[in-house]
């Protein structure tokens, strides 16, 4: 766990990040707050308040006596939320590095081109 | 938002030993089902609390209920609660098992079933003379009848002294699965924050014999943020703000806030060139309960 950030957050970031990763599908269950807490090492009320974010945010669903499954679209719209925030996380801080270092928009742009095409050799070479 | 009675209720508790001052005017209440951690310096009265909740000691002023009531002297209370105290101590020639046969007697909820297998997790003898045991067997003791005893109010004061990693990381799984099955309160005082902060909800710090803190921890954690950078820029940065510390180093400056930072104060910092870390759970406590430097004036400001 990471310091300094509320864990329920982190909790839910976790399920999300297997969602998006198909480590959990939609319509799946999802372990339930318990088992959260043992794995995790967390207290039972923090691994449920992480849980529940997602269930108040329509990522999750719960069927009473049974347990708690991931909603249909889960992926869908866990992905639009963490593009916005990808402006602000990555993007923003990116271009405040590039300013401190003279680095101009342009060159900037040239930078993020050399990076993918490099990336896109290297993967050719592996295969 | 829980609106349960709290299970403890301490009314401006002072406890002073001679002229010297323990405990000072404390107030707090605990609603029930909650793992708590209890936590402070050597000295913060810590120990006298505890005590003090589990009626082994009178209080000079105030009032301490637990379930409602007084616990000094008081059986229905008494056999509800379970205090596993560091070193404690037992009769000549007592072994393992005959503190565990006569666990049923003082505890109602005892699960004998359970404690033989901690005993088998903890691999604790069961026929040596406890005085003869290792620091560490003597704590895994403690442990098993805390655990085993299942008690709705359930007290460890430094409940691991010799016990290795292997052994205390047992405890905290165990401690965590069980509770999970039959929540209960469980008051837990520690110097191992880091390692126990995850499995806290509730903390309450001590400070020489004053309570400095009662609050989630969840609302404790990310509660403070260091923030450095060119000295000017971090002093304009923290103006207005509540500064638990501030340390520099030539031009530069690290301040330590108090109080949560929004998305657009990140933003801010992040424009004018400034790194934010966050303040770990156990620096915080350690910042708050330092003695002689501005930070804890600053901090006991803030959380009063």
């Amino acid at each position: 766990m990471d310091e300094g950030r509320p864990i329920f957050q982190q909790i839910a970031e976790r399920v999300e990040n297997d969602i998006l990763s198909g480590a959990l599908v939609e319509e799946g269950q999802v372990p339930s707050t318990n088992e959260f807490a043992m794995f995790y090492r967390i207290n039972p009320a923090t691994a449920g308040k992480g849980v529940n974010l997602l269930v108040e945010q329509g990522i999750l669903y719960k069927r009473r006596g049974i347990g708690m499954f991931v909603a249909t679209g889960a992926r869908e719209r866990i992905t639009a939320r963490r593009r916005e925030l990808f402006v602000l996380e990555y993007v923003a801080p990116m271009l405040a590095e590039a300013a401190s270092l003279g680095i101009e928009p342009d060159q900037l742009g040239q930078l993020i081109t050399d990076q993918l095409t490099a990336g896109r050799l290297s993967e050719k070479e592996t295969r | 938002m829980n609106s349960q009675n709290p299970v403890i209720q301490v009314d401006g508790l002072s406890r002073t030993y001679r002229d010297v001052p323990a405990l000072t005017d404390v107030t707090f209440s605990l609603q029930p089902g909650i793992i708590c951690g209890l936590l402070g310096r050597n000295g913060a009265g810590k120990t006298t609390l505890m005590r003090m909740l589990t009626g082994q000691e009178f209080p000079s002023a105030g009032s301490t209920r637990v379930f409602g009531e007084n616990p000094v002297e008081n059986s229905r209370v008494l056999q509800k609660m379970c205090f596993v105290s560091e070193g404690q101590r037992y009769p000549d020639g007592y072994q393992a098992r005959h503190v565990l046969a006569g666990a049923p007697w003082f505890f109602a909820d005892w699960d004998a079933a359970f404690a033989d297998d901690l005993v088998e997790k903890f691999r604790l003898p069961l026929r040596r003379d406890v005085r003869k045991l290792s620091r560490g067997q003597q704590s895994a003791l403690g442990v098993i009848l805390g655990l085993a005893s299942r008690a709705p109010v359930t007290i460890f004061d430094e409940p691991y002294l010799g016990l290795d990693a292997v052994a205390r990381h047992t405890f905290y799984d165990t401690l965590l699965a069980d509770y999970a099955e039959r929540p209960r309160t469980i008051l837990l005082s520690t110097h191992l924050i880091d390692e126990v902060s995850n499995l806290l909800e509730h903390v309450l710090v001590l400070d020489e014999g004053r309570l400095l803190l009662d609050q989630s921890a969840e609302s404790l954690r990310g509660s403070a943020s260091a923030v450095a950078g060119r000295a000017g820029d971090v002093d304009s940065f923290a103006e207005g703000r509540q500064v638990l510390h501030r340390d520099t180093l030539g031009g530069l400056a690290t301040v330590t806030i108090s109080g949560r930072l929004s998305a657009a104060d990140h933003r801010a910092a992040a424009a004018a060139g400034l790194e934010i870390a966050p303040v770990s759970f156990q620096q915080l406590i350690v910042d708050l309960t330092t003695p002689s430097s501005p930070r804890t004036a600053a901090a006991s400001v803030v959380y009063e």
